[in-house]
């Protein structure tokens, strides 16, 4: 049993780790049956307490096809979503005998919290602005994947956008930079984190200043109450500065990818549509986060102690 | 009946000298060599000083019993070594009428561990809106006047307030805190608080309001004391005004001496206290305030809290931790302070803020009997510690705390003895 939580938790190897064993998880995507009995017998539990569509479905996805159990924690009516009773819910579940725990949370901190509670691991599936680190998993895989390399030497990723905010922007800031890529944030100073100093990255005001440098262009979810909070006047004058129009697409060096952790807002950050424009890496960011999601249930329930032999099996 | 306390140490008026201590009731009756007393209790090994004064206690009483009582927060307080302490107003209904102002002398008075002095809120409700009736709770005796955990926000109502103070003679204590700055902070804003995605309570939150209330206090001539500072600036811009002559004085609380900020990296809400801890920059800035007479007082900003209540996520977890029973014990880690600066700073100063007649006075004959007896030395930890608190709400697990209270005396009466509250 191991926590999945954080990538700089995890550390460079376990996620090099991590994103070789995707690339066996994708192959067993990729067969006419994709699905092996490698977690036979172990129960996920889905902890969503904060809204989500893709993360929550390709968790569910990737365990199933991996036979594990899985449970869905209902929180419509629950004052959990206040957190009144976070930890009698965990103790409750954990003593019906479940695995991990793949846990969404508004509250940054929470992952750590609930681990003091239970021996199941936990699986961070987004707390708060904090880690978002199986999204990071699946961009790292992803950019592996486009530009055949298996480290992001040599590459320059511009994270564009509202990075005070975003769990993805940080848990992304550590993987990119941990396989070696050049990183550059772009957004105005009051989307920046107050103090990201020690961050190893460089920082840019100017969008159309990096579109011809970058190998990657990282859109990130602009949300409308950055106005209302007074860091944006209006989101006309961001999606101006910071919106992926045609135009701007077309200013993109050649080879360059997009790339967006979705839900994406149009007509704020993205003007373009993926579906359209062959730079685009979004669809395989949504496929590869099944491999990705397969890979990290698989490691954090066996902690590396069957061999990948195991995967060679075809469920029955 | 007569105690005498023999072979300690004895902070008086003029320092710390050899001598024993003879109570007669709610008296001292003599410090120097010991006449005939009925029980005589040897202190060797231990100072016999004033017993602290608290200037920030969250007794919790009206309104949230289940984190803390008058009786419970009293008998905390006397393991600490306190023998008075300023109850704070936010409570439900708050401090701002003589009701409950007498309420929690009634409900101290029945405890009978030490003296609680209720300070009365600034403004009705500590809404921020109308100013509280002073002068009515002056009569019952009220001296110093907080909206403590918020600071008032409206300058030109604080200039009021400060105003309206200075006929009545009485104090007014602010929490430097521009909310505007710190919506929904968490933490010290800082490199931590960006790695977290947490949002951050910068210093300047603190340093904009100290300096506004500096200018105040100027421009009225009222008093002013400055609750639990946390930056280096502010103790900074309280020096000046000091150097200025201006009528003002400040507190620090061990916590703010001794954690900082990367704490939080733990996600524990026990850390989790307002205002924030901050850097060691700021700690250093701290200790050297206490050390040059910046800093008056060191206040515990004891508050308690459920357990329940702390195990909500950090954003929504109440801010606060306990302090009373560790608060000597950390300052003394920290700052390893002679006993008469201890005494100082724990005690006569901030009985001379709060105004507390009784409390706060160097040993004499004729002085109120209002003592404790420290080991100085002895070292500790809460491991394994049951706290008279109702509340565990401790930051300090693991940490080798030194100097400890063996007994404490309010009004002559040994209310600690040996370390274990009587009664």
């Amino acid at each position: 049993m191991s926590h999945v939580r954080s990538i700089d938790e995890l550390g460079v190897e376990r996620v090099r780790e991590l994103l070789d064993l995707a690339t066996h998880m994708a192959e067993i995507n990729s067969r006419p049956v994709p699905k092996v009995p490698a977690l036979r017998g172990r129960t996920v539990v889905s902890l969503f307490l904060e809204d989500s569509t893709r993360t929550r479905l390709s968790f569910e996805t990737a365990a199933k096809r991996l036979s594990a159990e899985t449970m869905n924690f209902s929180v419509s009516t629950s004052s959990v979503n206040k957190g009144e009773s976070l930890r009698d819910t965990i103790e409750t579940i954990t003593d019906m005998g479940v695995d991990a725990f793949v846990v969404r949370h508004k509250s940054a901190g929470i992952p750590w919290q609930i681990a003091q509670w239970t021996t199941a691991s936990i699986i961070n599936a987004g707390d708060g602005a904090h880690q978002h680190p199986t999204q990071a998993l699946l961009d790292c895989y992803t950019i592996r994947e486009a530009f055949g390399c298996t480290d992001l030497v040599g590459l320059t990723v511009a994270i564009v956008g509202d990075i005070r905010h975003s769990r993805v922007a940080r848990s992304n800031v550590q993987a990119f930079t941990m396989l070696g890529a050049r990183v550059l944030l772009v957004a105005p100073t009051t989307l920046l984190p107050d103090d990201h100093r020690h961050w190893p990255v460089e920082t840019s005001t100017s969008l159309d200043d990096v579109l011809d440098s970058v190998d990657v262009l990282y859109m990130l979810r602009l949300q409308s109450e950055r106005m209302s909070q007074g860091l944006i006047p209006h989101l006309a004058e961001y999606a101006t500065r910071f919106g992926l129009t045609h135009a701007r697409v077309g200013r993109l060096a050649s080879g360059a990818r997009i790339m967006h952790p979705g839900p994406m807002n149009r007509g704020v950050e993205m003007h373009v549509d993926p579906s359209e424009i062959a730079q685009s890496l979004i669809h395989r960011q949504v496929a590869n986060g099944v491999s990705v999601r397969m890979a990290v249930l698989y490691s954090a329930l066996t902690s590396g102690a069957q061999s990948t032999s195991i995967l060679e099996e075809v469920a029955s | 009946m007569t105690v005498a306390y023999v072979n300690g140490m004895v902070v008086t008026a003029t320092g710390l000298e050899r001598a024993d201590v003879v109570i007669d009731g709610g008296q001292v009756v003599s410090v120097g060599t010991s006449a005939t007393a009925d029980d005589v209790v040897d202190v060797s090994g231990c100072v016999i000083m004033p017993g602290f004064v608290d200037l920030h206690t969250h007794l919790r009483e009206p309104g949230k019993e289940e984190a803390e009582t008058i009786a419970s927060g009293s008998r905390a307080g006397v393991r600490g070594g306190y023998t008075g302490l300023v109850a704070m107003p936010n409570t439900t209904p708050a401090a701002d009428s003589t009701m409950v102002v007498q309420f929690v002398r009634m409900q101290a008075r029945e405890a009978g561990y030490l003296e609680v002095a209720p300070s009365g809120c600034i403004t009705v409700g500590r809404l921020g809106e109308a100013l509280a009736p002073f002068a009515d709770l002056a009569r019952v005796g009220v001296t110093m006047f907080t909206d403590d955990g918020n600071g008032v926000q409206d300058p030109q109502l604080m200039r009021r307030a400060l105003d309206y103070a200075k006929d009545l003679d009485i104090t007014l204590a602010q929490h430097c805190e521009v909310s505007a700055m710190t919506k929904g902070a968490v933490m010290h804003e800082c490199s931590c608080s960006s790695d977290l995605g947490l949002p951050g309570w910068p210093a300047l939150a603190e340093e904009l309001m100290v300096h506004r209330d500096i200018e105040l206090v100027r421009l009225t001539g009222a008093k002013m004391h400055f609750l639990h500072l946390s930056t280096a600036r502010s103790v900074e811009l309280v020096r000046r005004a000091k150097h200025d002559g201006l009528p003002v004085t400040a507190e620090v609380t061990p916590h703010h001496l001794a954690l900082t900020s990367e704490l939080l990296r733990t996600f524990d809400a026990t850390y989790k206290v307002n205002p924030p801890l901050r850097t060691m920059d700021d700690i250093d800035a701290l200790k050297a305030g206490v050390l040059d007479g910046t800093i008056d007082a060191i206040a515990t900003d004891h508050a308690p809290h459920v357990r329940r209540e702390k195990e909500l996520p950090l954003d929504q977890a109440p801010p606060g931790m306990i302090g009373l029973e560790t608060a000597l014990g950390v300052v003394q880690a920290e700052l390893g302070l002679d006993a008469h600066t201890l005494a100082r700073v724990m005690s006569i100063n901030p009985a001379r803020i709060a105004r507390m007649e009784r409390q706060g006075r160097p040993l004499a004959a004729g002085s109120p009997a209002n003592v404790c007896i420290v080991d100085m030395d002895a070292t500790w930890s809460i491991d394994g510690y049951a706290f008279e608190s109702k509340s565990t709400n401790s930051p300090f697990a693991g940490k080798t705390l030194r100097g400890k209270v063996r007994h404490t005396i309010f009004e002559g009466k040994r209310v600690l003895d040996s370390g274990e509250v009587v009664g």
